[in-house]
């Protein structure tokens, strides 16, 4: 079995209400070095380990395309191992 | 005039929905379930507000991928109507069907409330029986209704006479103040290109009738049908 993380940022330029509310927050208990808060999503895959490495990540980019992450407002970022 | 309403686990504006095309509206109405691989023939087909697949991921990413969807997408590739109310619009730009996307509100909260709209374009036959610049108040209720595109796709939208309506006050100004939720340039609702395609975040569905607050809805959701009917 392959573990394979995927994280989904907002893309730059597209407000994260929820990213500044949380620095707000952050602010007000005196965390005063908090210049940017945005706030994505984590998702873990577990793989068979029927493919060979290329093709399986291969396979994880297409299920951002087309599933895990909407690149009209989102970038992924496929973190393997 | 013939309506297919799509239904999908977390659908919960669709009885809503059935009853202002059907017993408002007089329209045939077939209710069509997500798994189902038959639209019924319809000359539109209207999917409405609620929560698919309880929003998860994103409002509409799962949905768009139900068997029916594949239906709906040849459908409207032959030139068939679709009309998305909320999450119907979210799912509409989640297919690639209309640009952009629906984010969380500006200031987060869920909105329930009465606003007013502007006609912002007369061009689809969504609006045509409409006056330019005409208010409507129509009911909104989302958690994720602020319209995002890039502002390329934006001034494409707009060079295209594609936003159908805009967020604003009673005096028809789309204010900031008047814009509910921080959507782009108070975009409430677009059209496709080709104007065969209409989604809207307001719900018109819930302003049908007199008894319930206006019936502003009901003249918005009867341009279609004339049209529709009109071609049949």
């Amino acid at each position: 079995m392959k573990k394979v993380r995927v994280i989904v940022r907002l893309r730059q330029g597209v407000l994260d209400p929820q990213g500044k509310t949380a620095e707000h927050a952050l602010h007000s208990l005196g965390f005063e070095e908090v210049r940017d808060v945005r706030i994505g999503k984590y998702i873990e895959l577990e793989l068979d380990e029927t493919l060979e490495a290329d093709k399986l990540h291969e396979h994880v980019k297409e299920m951002c395309d087309k599933l895990l992450a909407n690149p009209v407002i989102e970038d992924y970022e496929i973190v393997e191992g | 005039m013939r309506v297919s309403v799509l239904i999908f686990p977390g659908s919960n504006c669709d009885m809503d929905a059935i009853h202002a095309w059907s017993k408002v509206l007089h329209a045939k109405v077939t209710p069509v379930w997500h798994k189902d691989h038959d639209l019924a023939n319809p000359d539109l087909v209207f999917i409405p507000g609620g929560f698919s697949f309880g929003d998860y991921l994103r409002s509409g990413a799962i949905a768009r991928f139900s068997p029916v969807m594949n239906d709906v997408a040849a459908f409207a590739k032959k030139g068939g109507y679709l009309f998305g109310v909320c999450n119907g619009f979210q799912i509409l730009c989640e297919m690639g069907l209309l640009p952009g996307a629906l984010l969380t509100n500006k200031h987060l909260k869920f909105l329930c409330q009465d606003v007013n709209i502007r006609v912002a374009s007369t061009r689809s036959p969504f609006t045509a029986n409409l006056t330019k610049d005409r208010i409507l108040h129509i009911p909104i209720a989302h958690g994720m209704g602020q319209y995002f595109a890039d502002e390329d796709t934006l001034d494409r939208l707009e060079d295209g006479d594609q936003v159908a309506f805009r967020y604003c006050d009673a005096a028809g100004d789309a204010s900031d103040a008047a814009n509910p939720n921080g959507s782009a340039r108070s975009i409430a609702g677009i059209t496709d290109a080709a104007g065969r395609i209409l989604g809207m975040m307001p719900h018109p569905e819930r302003h049908a009738e007199a008894e319930l607050g206006s019936v502003d809805g009901a003249t918005l959701l009867s341009c279609i049908m004339q049209h529709l009917s009109k071609a049949a």
